[in-house]
């Protein structure tokens, strides 16, 4: 039930997109009521007020959306001014409530065939106005009821600026959505302040394998640029190179993007042994992004180092990195706020390119603990020249702090999967 | 990569005159460039015929030339100068089109010249459509199905091919010159005709109407490395069809996901790749509203008009980065100046929404076609931010000074349901208004959205503005509903006016709530950096972030707001001079504009940058955070003189001339009670409130009469009246724009006309020359050729106008700027009006006197005296120049308006012809505004009955050119009579061949006709220079015009002799 997107066949997903098309109507319905509330709000007459309590004593307070459940998470901004949906149903953003810094949230309402996994796994959700209607030829949802659905509550009318200098100011807090009207603090502060982000790779995490074969003429890619152009996909078709992605938490655009270059993929568990993967013997290896503290995930990062020692390509994704660079040897530390969001300049040191990534991370590769005769930064953020990339030496490894698969943000370093399946080339003809 | 070493010294183009479609952006965007090339220490020599633009003056460029924009010029200059790079991407089309030019000639080449920004190729690729199409196709992004045509037969076969309607658009024009969407074959054939001959190269291109679609623009960015980004995207809320630079418009864009935006996205970046341009480039798409289609309509390669307002909506200094770029820095090397902690290689993020609205010149060209198409009309926009939609919208209405502040505006209940119905499918600039009142009718959303193609979330938006009227008109008011009102930026006069309870109570309900405006910055990046720039927006929901500074002296600069006809960029040139000179004398400068496409809007020109609307409301608001210690509104056109009354009640002290003497200059009584003790003469005229009492005062005068309202800026509905039914007319049309002054009604007086600027510190004044103008009184000053020294004014009336306008000044207590309009007539000097403020010649009188009149003036009203400031009192010695201010116009875009000149102005720009002789002078101002004669050698000269015999001698001028001269019957005789050959032709109405397929044959260099004083516009003549004009022929409405332009020819020069104004 978990992964039921991954699993199902794409066809089977836009079949019940083109049903939920054809109950345009009861889409049309839910506007109205949406609507309907919101004109009531403004004229003062219903009005479930919600407030977000910050660590350091702060409340904010706001219109409840969503569920009204209270929820103490860790909050974080991200800056896209698009892609609301992949935001909230990205499995890195488990365990965190995300602010939006765009004010303006919900304005195409909900595409399901965009979703980057079956549900929100953002624990909360705080905008500044959630719109009225959603707007867009594809929508099939209000974001206010697919919050409601997921039953992740949220906050809007916040002052999302304030909260993000707030949150830059001081770093990345723990904080607390709740519908509750606290007199005392103190204990709802000490509940916030306990707060850690735990488990999250394991909650994240798909259940069981499964694979994802695009010669099967069912598994219709559904991204907009191969539907565009499906003469691109002809072109990269037949590769049939077989790689395993390491499911630690994945965004569905990574497979996504290596089922379009014509690979079969393997979706693993997080559990999953070394053992078991390499016996399967995939081309390459994939290691996906996923949430929380890299540190914590020391069986995993046992593995990935077994698959280090194999000779087999391996590309790496956000957390996917971090843990190649714990697995050898190298540390990682949390940054004040993380990097989220479409504009984050990355260059790659190589070539001396500047690419605008999109970003989602809270945690960093200290570059400073790399073992040279291991791995060497190959790309470096232009803003805060943190490590953004590492390049194995005597390896077919590479990994990248950033989402090369978007998802949402910017498309420019698609390339790297084309990199990767190079690797997979070469090695093979090696 | 590190800069170029080989670039030591540039050439920069600037864009010419200000016209329709090419505006003040190119100066915001050549002024950021000149500054940042300077920074760098390259020698900087700038080419622009436009006198009003900050670029041109000497602390910008190192060398200034204010000379006409063409191939000869440039060539001379190059050779004079010996420039080793030329920058052509700064200067908009203008520019481009003469890079292009340059480069055809083969002279850069020869010369050893490099074209810096871009490349002969990539301009070829971008700007010729059949290149173009080919470019799109070979990297497989989609342009809808076209074909560049070079005859109308062509045309008619191709598009009958892939059917009607279609777009037609010229090649190389500017502003959609002639271009238009055609549904049958007759509309094919006339905008084809008329396309094929505004266009350079003789080629329009016929495309598939994509009319409906949305509309939606990226401003992306590269550097010699191959490095892109996207500075920002854009949405207009008006559907493909009408043109961008008239339609309202949205950053960052509304309604597209994810998906849509990094689908245009990568295509606007793999396009700006595949061309190959190092700096800004701006791409348009239709996209289709129900799939991912999409088409590329056009490609910018260069700065342009979206590309100021992407700066301005992001903070993201675009032309700042192109010249950079240009000089072969990568972005990666490039400081982002906003933040000054990130680089210039990364995205803006917005935490707002803005929203640019046109301004339109419907309110100047009452007669003309206010639909709105692919050729622009807008003469300037106003662009606004904040924290949501509804607010933006707002504030950019009210920003627009068009006595709009809210959707309610405009009425159109009288309309019944058909007619409104009817009324929405008319693309015009009140169509926002027309749906708005459609929503209050409960007309559904589908509905609105079929007909207007306009997305639905901007409907819904339009929705809740007016559920909140409704809302604010049913009450009560409580403080929550004041709060959302305010929210979504509901100025209290409007509240007021809904809710019935008085605008003062509402004022002190939002005090006393804490229901004021906070600001919020914009730093470029969402606030994930710590910003160091000072540029602010207000909204009422959250925190303030704008720390009114305490310490040094402050002073409030207002600026002029939107560019239109009347108040134009010469404002900002002041506005921007005196912030700079007040922060020379240690103030703390704060300005406050809404107007994207200017210099006053950079971040970086004033310590603080209010981005807001010019209304007391906004003002105070920012002055209760702000307090400083004087406002200063003499700079700021009419738009500035406007709050004087509202400053002086918030306590705000008015630096300079005070406001009871501003008001004394406006108010006819006071004015006429100071005339009076200075003995000074004026027309004799009459203040009037109705028509009845006007005609009883021309009556008095005896017609012609000058009928106008007061204070009004650019004569606006300013008319001669030559009899009863003429006074009916205008003060019906005077009356239609909401008037709360009197109207005045004087006396006719035909002379000279002469213009005087002067600096006054109370005791002292200083005037820097005299200007007279070629046209004599009647037509307005800023559509008359201005001559500067006076050329034909005896030493007896310099004397009288040296000694009036010291008189006037120590009358009105003049500290800083006046300026005073005269008419000489024989022996006698008549005042017709004095502005206690700076004019529309203040910076042509600066550059070509080396007097910097704005700085002094600023520096008199800190406090310095002249002599103090080593000036000799009195009129200054004549250059030794003469130099010459021509208004350009900008007619051929908008349909249907009435060409003929008048008190009523009606040019957009200028160019300046500056030599040591008049005749050179007169022949570069021709030249520099487009008039390029002779070609057919053929004329028309038409004129009224009292004009007949003045035109002999001009026509006989003509004839001497070897003009083959056309005239009706009555002209024709007269010249006959008086040996000048004339061929008459029959007038419109008669059978042909007649005047009109006379000009259809396109022929024809050069019209003169002088139409009748009064309201004439239904007649022979209107239709006549509105065809002239549509087909591109020059018209002249004034023998004065015509005369000068028989002198300019006689005296073309082989070659022009090229003045560095820096050097004077």
């Amino acid at each position: 039930m978990k992964k039921q997107l991954k699993s199902l066949p794409v066809s089977c997903i836009i079949l019940s997109i083109w049903a939920c098309m054809k109950q345009a109507d009861k889409g049309s319905c839910r506007e109205r009521r949406a609507r309907r509330r919101h004109t009531q709000r403004q004229k003062g007459m219903t009005n479930m007020k919600a407030y977000l309590i910050l660590e350091d004593g702060s409340v904010l307070e706001g219109q409840c959306i969503g569920s009204a459940r209270e929820t103490v998470s860790e909050i974080v901004f991200n800056t896209s001014m698009t892609g609301y949906l992949e935001v909230l149903t990205d499995p890195s953003y488990a365990g965190q409530a995300v602010v939006m810094t765009y004010p303006l949230i919900g304005n195409y309402g909900i595409c399901r065939a965009d979703r980057e996994s079956d549900r929100i796994w953002a624990d909360g959700f705080i905008v500044r106005e959630l719109s009225r209607i959603p707007s867009n030829f594809r929508s099939e949802d209000t974001i206010q009821h697919f919050l409601e659905q997921n039953d992740i509550p949220g906050i809007s009318g916040v002052d999302t600026r304030t909260l993000t200098k707030l949150l830059r100011e001081k770093g990345t807090m723990n904080g607390m959505i709740t519908t509750t009207r606290y007199d005392d603090l103190d204990e709802p502060l000490r509940r916030i302040r306990e707060y850690r982000v735990r488990g999250a790779v394991k909650r994240t995490s798909c259940a069981a394998k499964y694979v994802i074969d695009p010669s099967d003429p069912s598994e219709e890619p559904r991204s907009v640029r191969t539907a565009r152009r499906p003469e691109s996909l002809v072109a990269r078709a037949g590769h049939g190179k077989r790689v395993a992605l390491l499911d630690l938490g994945a965004k569905a655009n990574i497979a996504e993007s290596l089922v379009e270059r014509g690979c079969r993929v393997g979706v693993y568990p997080c559990d999953t042994k070394a053992e078991e993967i390499l016996a399967d013997a995939p081309d390459g290896i994939m290691l996906s992004n996923g949430p929380g503290d890299p540190k914590e995930n020391t069986e995993i990062i046992a593995q990935i180092r077994r698959f280090y020692d194999s000779d087999i390509p391996i590309f790496a994704i956000c957390l996917g990195h971090q843990l190649m660079a714990l697995a050898t040897g190298a540390d990682t530390f949390k940054l004040k706020y993380g990097h989220r969001g479409g504009n984050h300049p990355v260059k790659d040191l190589e070539t001396g390119r500047v690419y605008i990534t999109s970003q989602n991370h809270g945690y960093a590769v200290n570059a400073e603990s790399l073992d040279p005769a291991v791995a060497v930064p190959a790309f470096v953020n232009v803003n805060d020249g943190t490590n953004e990339g590492l390049r194995y030496v005597g390896k077919k490894i590479i990994t990248v702090q950033y989402h090369p698969e978007a998802c949402p943000g910017p498309q420019d370093s698609g390339y790297l999967f084309d990199r990767f399946i190079e690797m997979m080339e070469v090695n093979a003809d090696a | 990569m590190p800069r170029n070493p080989d670039i030591k010294k540039v050439l920069m183009l600037g864009s010419g005159p200000i016209i329709i479609g090419q505006a003040a952006e190119f100066d915001y965007a050549g002024t950021q460039a000149c500054r940042s090339l300077k920074e760098e220490g390259i020698e900087v020599v700038l080419l622009n015929s436009n006198p009003a633009t900050i670029m041109t003056d000497k602390d910008i460029a190192d060398r200034v030339y204010i000379e006409p924009l063409t191939l000869e010029v440039v060539e001379q200059l190059i050779l004079k100068e010996k420039p080793d790079s030329v920058l052509p991407t700064l200067g908009g089309q203008a520019g481009l089109n003469l890079a292009m030019e340059l480069e055809e000639t083969g002279f850069l080449r020869e010369h050893n010249v490099r074209l810096i920004g871009t490349t002969a190729e990539t301009i070829k690729k971008a700007e010729d459509r059949q290149e173009f199409k080919k470019t799109m196709e070979k990297i497989g992004e989609p342009v809808a199905p076209s074909q560049v045509v070079e005859t109308v037969e062509e045309g008619i076969a191709f598009t009958n091919t892939i059917g009607y309607p279609v777009v037609l658009r010229p090649a190389y024009t500017l502003g959609g010159s002639g271009g238009g969407i055609a549904d049958n074959q007759e509309q094919l054939v006339e905008i084809l005709q008329n396309g094929l001959r505004l266009s350079r190269v003789g080629q329009v291109l016929v495309e598939r109407c994509i009319a409906g679609w949305k509309e939606i623009e990226y401003e992306v960015m590269r550097d010699s490395a191959g490095n892109v980004i996207t500075v920002c995207n854009m949405e207009n809320i008006d559907p493909v069809g009408v043109h961008t630079g008239d339609s309202i418009v949205v950053a960052p864009s509304q309604t597209l996901g994810d998906k849509e935006y990094q689908m245009l996205r990568t295509s606007a970046l793999n396009i700006i790749t595949e061309l190959g341009i190092t700096g800004g480039c701006n791409v348009q798409f239709a996209l289709h509203p129900e799939s991912f289609e999409y088409c590329v309509i056009e490609v910018n390669p260069r700065v342009s008009r979206s590309s100021a307002l992407a700066s301005k909506a992001t903070g993201y200094p675009i032309a700042k980065v192109a010249a950079k770029i240009a000089l072969g820095y990568t972005l990666d090397e490039i400081k982002n100046a906003v933040t000054k902690k990130t680089y210039a290689s990364f995205e803006p993020m917005l935490d707002y929404c803005v929203v640019k609205m046109p301004r339109l010149p419907f309110d100047k060209f009452i007669s003309a076609n206010r639909k709105l198409g692919t050729q622009m009309k807008a003469t300037g926009e106003v662009m606004s931010i904040c924290t949501n939609f509804e607010g933006a919208l707002m504030k950019a209405i009210r920003s627009l000074e068009q006595h709009v502040d809210c959707l309610r505006s405009y009425d159109f209940t009288e309309l019944d349901d058909e007619e409104l119905l009817a009324r929405l499918g008319r693309v015009d600039d009140r169509r926002i208004w027309v749906i708005a009142e459609a929503l209050r009718r409960g007309v559904s959303y589908e509905k609105i959205h079929g007909i207007t193609r306009i997305d639905m979330w901007f409907i819904d938006k339009l929705a809740a503005l007016t559920e909140m009227e409704t809302a604010l008109e049913k009450g009560p008011l409580s403080l929550e509903l004041l709060r959302e009102a305010k929210r979504m930026e509901f100025p209290d006069s409007v509240i007021a006016r809904l809710s019935g309870i008085p605008q003062e109570e509402i004022k002190r309900l939002r005090y006393e709530n804490g229901i004021t405006a906070v600001y919020k910055m914009v730093d470029t990046c969402a606030a994930e950096f710590e910003a160091e720039t000072p540029y602010y927006y207000s909204c009422f929901d959250g925190s303030n972030e704008a720390e009114g500074s305490r310490g040094r002296k402050k002073v409030l600069v207002l600026g002029s707001g939107p560019i239109r006809i009347g108040q134009g960029i010469e404002f900002d040139f002041c506005s921007v001079h005196s912030t700079w000179a007040f922060s020379k004398e240690g103030y703390e400068t704060v300005i406050v504009n809404n107007n994207p496409e200017t210099v006053s809007t950079d971040f970086d020109i004033a310590d603080k940058l209010y981005f807001e609307p010019l209304t007391p409301e906004d003002v105070e608001s920012i002055v209760d955070i702000e307090k400083p210690d004087g406002a200063v509104v003499q700079f700021g056109g009419q738009t500035a003189i406007k709050l004087t009354e509202s400053l002086m009640k918030m306590g705000v002290p008015i630096l300079g001339t005070a406001a009871e003497d501003v008001d004394a200059a406006e108010d006819r009584e006071l004015f006429d009670r100071i005339l009076e003790r200075c003995r000074i003469p004026r027309p004799a005229g009459h203040t009037v409130f109705t028509a009845e009492e006007a005609k009883k005062a021309a009556g008095e005068l005896g017609y012609p009469v000058l009928v106008r309202p007061s204070y009004v800026l650019g004569g606006q509905g300013m008319q001669i009246c030559v009899s009863d039914s003429d006074i009916d007319e205008f003060i019906g049309i005077i009356n239609q724009i909401a008037q709360d002054h009197p109207i005045l009604v004087d006396k006719y007086i035909v002379g000279k006309e002469i213009e005087i600027d002067a600096v006054c510190d109370g005791t002292d004044i200083l005037i820097p020359g005299i200007m007279e103008h070629i046209e004599r009184t009647g037509i307005h000053s800023g559509d008359s050729i201005s001559v500067y020294p006076a050329p034909s004014i005896t030493p007896a009336i310099e004397a009288k106008l040296v000694d009036y306008t010291g008189r006037l000044a120590a009358a009105l207590h003049v500290k800083g700027m006046i300026n005073i309009q005269f008419i000489v007539a024989g022996d006698d000097v008549y005042i017709i009006e004095v502005n206690p403020r700076s004019s529309r010649t203040v910076p042509y009188i600066s550059k070509v006197t080396g007097i910097p009149i704005v700085p002094l003036a600023t520096q008199i009203i800190c406090g310095h005296t002249l002599r103090e400031l080593g000036y000799e009192p009195g009129l200054q010695k004549k250059a030794d120049y003469v130099a010459i201010k021509m208004p350009v116009f900008s007619f051929e875009k908008i349909r249907g308006a009435d060409i003929s000149l008048g008190p009523e102005m009606k040019s957009t720009g200028e160019c300046l012809g500056i030599a040591r002789t008049f005749n050179e002078a007169l022949y570069k101002a021709f030249e520099g505004a487009g008039i390029k004669l002779p070609r057919y050698k053929n004329m028309i000269i038409t004129v009224k009955d009292e004009d007949k015999q003045d035109v002999v001698e001009i026509a006989r001028r003509f004839q001497k050119f070897g003009y083959k001269i056309f005239s009706t019957k009555g002209t024709a005789k007269v010249l006959c009579d008086n040996g000048v050959k004339a061929v008459a032709v029959n007038k419109i109405e008669q059978e042909s061949p007649n005047l009109l397929d006379l000009i259809l044959g396109h022929q024809i260099d050069l019209v003169i006709d002088t139409p009748q004083q009064g309201a004439e516009r239904s007649h022979d003549g209107f239709i006549i220079r509105r065809n002239a004009i549509e087909t591109g022929v020059t018209v002249l409405t004034s023998l004065d015009t015509a005369g000068a332009l028989a002198t300019s020819m006689e005296n073309r020069a082989e070659k022009l002799t090229l003045i560095d104004i820096a050097a004077l």
